[in-house]
């Protein structure tokens, strides 16, 4: 057991279980509001605009996560209105926008000659990427995500099983939304150092729908949502430690098995 | 059955709703009484979940005014929206759904009282589904769901209940027992506003019909569309 030992005395490591865990935890929670109102790809959009800016940010010569949380926040604002509009296809609006991102990233670090920019590490995330400022964001972050979920879970439930029938009580919806817009962007923008822009996504989506195939209630679906997500987290990062594996694709692969484990077993039992 | 005519519980006048440019309803001006049941008819389009959303509060009016009786606050009119695709999969109890149609009376209090409790256990007593309490909502028939979905606006109100098409998605017998049920809460001393379709008339309940047609809305007593299921 010597590996456990070595894995955590390296700085960069503690810095990544610590923002990973706690990133895990807020995607989570997060993520059931956005998968049970039918908007998973808001995150998939979302994470392309962070890579864009954070692309952008280098070439300003800006810190990148500054720079890239305002950007993600405003396009998360333009992503929900497009959801929500009866006139546009939101859908394709959010396909638009992520592939437009991606190519407005890619354009930018490529035409400015003599910066020398990991295009990997941005897409597919790097745990060597993850500073003391994301570690403190984080820990606001989740204090932030958890008292909203703790002390807001009825309105969100509400919320998130029927918008219409909660706006009848007098529960202010449009104001969820902004949180729930900011929050998803600091979450992205965060999360995306550690498992890139093209995987981050997968952190909101895949812990609801495991918890989705046994959980009977509302409640009981976000607190697994949030201990599959860190347990499938935490093994993805070990095992990318032992085998060698990029960290991001990895915790994704762990997702993948839970679930197809997690639907098997809710086959065989049925 | 008795009707206290006397007073009302939703008094409108002049009310025009308008998408853009669409004039959806035109200087409307009706009245209904506590006690009645009300059935909205009207042409696929014509406006009457429109209405329904104004006199909810749910979408911006562009003139007019809409007044509620005594003891009938906005937020706790008991209302049925048509079933959504998004709660169909959604893994919640069937006390957690009910039990949320208390947030109009919870304020700024974050969570349920012993009160709200108790009145969630009385709307699914009174509606005999009591003992799907922890059951979860994806696993019902659409008939329970729906009874699940109107113990919710129960618990919202002890005035007004406001249903959009709630006879969707149900077969024949369901419907009929469904009627039933309202029949019952009107009886009881609800007011009822419930929008059907005007094609189909084992839809039309109650003592008055509110229909829309080009905007404009005509609101009558009738005997002619009454039916009874009792």
């Amino acid at each position: 057991m010597n590996w456990i030992v070595e894995m955590f005395s390296y700085t960069f490591m503690q810095r990544a279980v610590i923002v990973g865990v706690l990133i895990s935890a807020c995607a989570a929670l997060l993520g059931v509001s956005l998968v049970l109102r039918k908007n998973s790809m808001i995150g998939d959009g979302l994470s392309h605009t962070a890579f864009s800016a954070f692309a952008v940010a280098l070439v300003l010569g800006l810190t990148p996560i500054y720079f890239a949380i305002p950007v993600v926040i405003i396009a998360s604002f333009v992503v929900l209105r497009l959801s929500k509009s009866r006139k546009s296809n939101g859908d394709a609006a959010i396909a638009l926008l992520s592939a437009s991102s991606l190519a407005i990233g890619v354009m930018a670090i490529s035409v400015v000659k003599g910066v020398n920019i990991d295009l990997n590490s941005y897409l597919f995330g790097s745990i060597l990427s993850v500073g003391w400022s994301d570690v403190w964001l984080s820990i606001v972050m989740t204090i932030l995500v958890v008292g909203l979920y703790v002390f807001a879970h009825n309105r969100i439930f509400a919320i998130t099983f029927d918008e219409e029938f909660a706006k009848s009580t007098g529960v202010r919806t449009g104001y969820y939304d902004i949180i729930f817009a900011i929050i998803c962007s600091v979450v992205i923008v965060l999360g995306m150092r550690l498992l890139g822009a093209l995987l981050i996504s997968s952190l909101i989506i895949f812990p609801t729908i495991i918890s989705m195939q046994f959980s009977k209630s509302f409640k009981v679906l976000v607190i697994w949502s949030v201990v599959i997500s860190i347990i499938n987290f935490m093994l993805g990062l070990i095992i990318s430690y032992l085998v060698a594996t990029p960290t991001g694709a990895t915790v994704v692969i762990v997702n993948l098995i839970v679930l197809l484990v997690t639907k098997i077993v809710r086959k065989l039992v049925a | 059955m008795k009707r206290d005519m006397t007073e009302d519980a939703i008094k409108v006048q002049g009310l025009t709703v308008a998408y853009g440019k669409n004039v959806v309803i035109q200087s409307a001006s009706f009245e209904i009484s506590k006690h009645d049941f009300v059935c909205i008819v009207g042409a696929n389009g014509s406006g009457k979940s429109t209405l329904v959303r104004a006199l909810l509060g749910l979408i911006p009016i562009n003139s007019g005014r809409i007044r509620f009786g005594k003891g009938i606050e906005k937020n706790t009119i008991g209302f049925l929206p048509q079933e959504t695709r998004t709660e169909q999969d959604f893994p919640a109890t069937v006390f957690e759904i009910v039990l949320s149609g208390t947030l109009g009376r919870l304020g700024m209090k974050a969570f349920y009282r012993k009160e709200d409790k108790e009145r969630a256990k009385r709307a699914l007593e009174e509606l005999g589904i009591a003992k799907l309490k922890d059951e979860s909502y994806t696993k019902l028939s659409g008939g329970q769901r729906q009874k699940v979905l109107l113990a919710r606006a129960l618990v919202a109100t002890s005035e007004l209940l406001i249903l959009d098409e709630p006879s969707n998605n149900l077969d024949h017998k369901s419907r009929k027992e469904f009627y039933k049920t309202l029949a019952r809460l009107n009886e009881r001393g609800l007011t009822v506003l419930m929008i059907t379709h005007d094609l189909d008339v084992e839809d039309l309940i109650g003592n008055k019909v509110l229909a829309i047609k080009n905007g404009e809305i005509s609101c009558e007593y009738t005997d002619d569309y009454i039916r009874s299921f009792r």
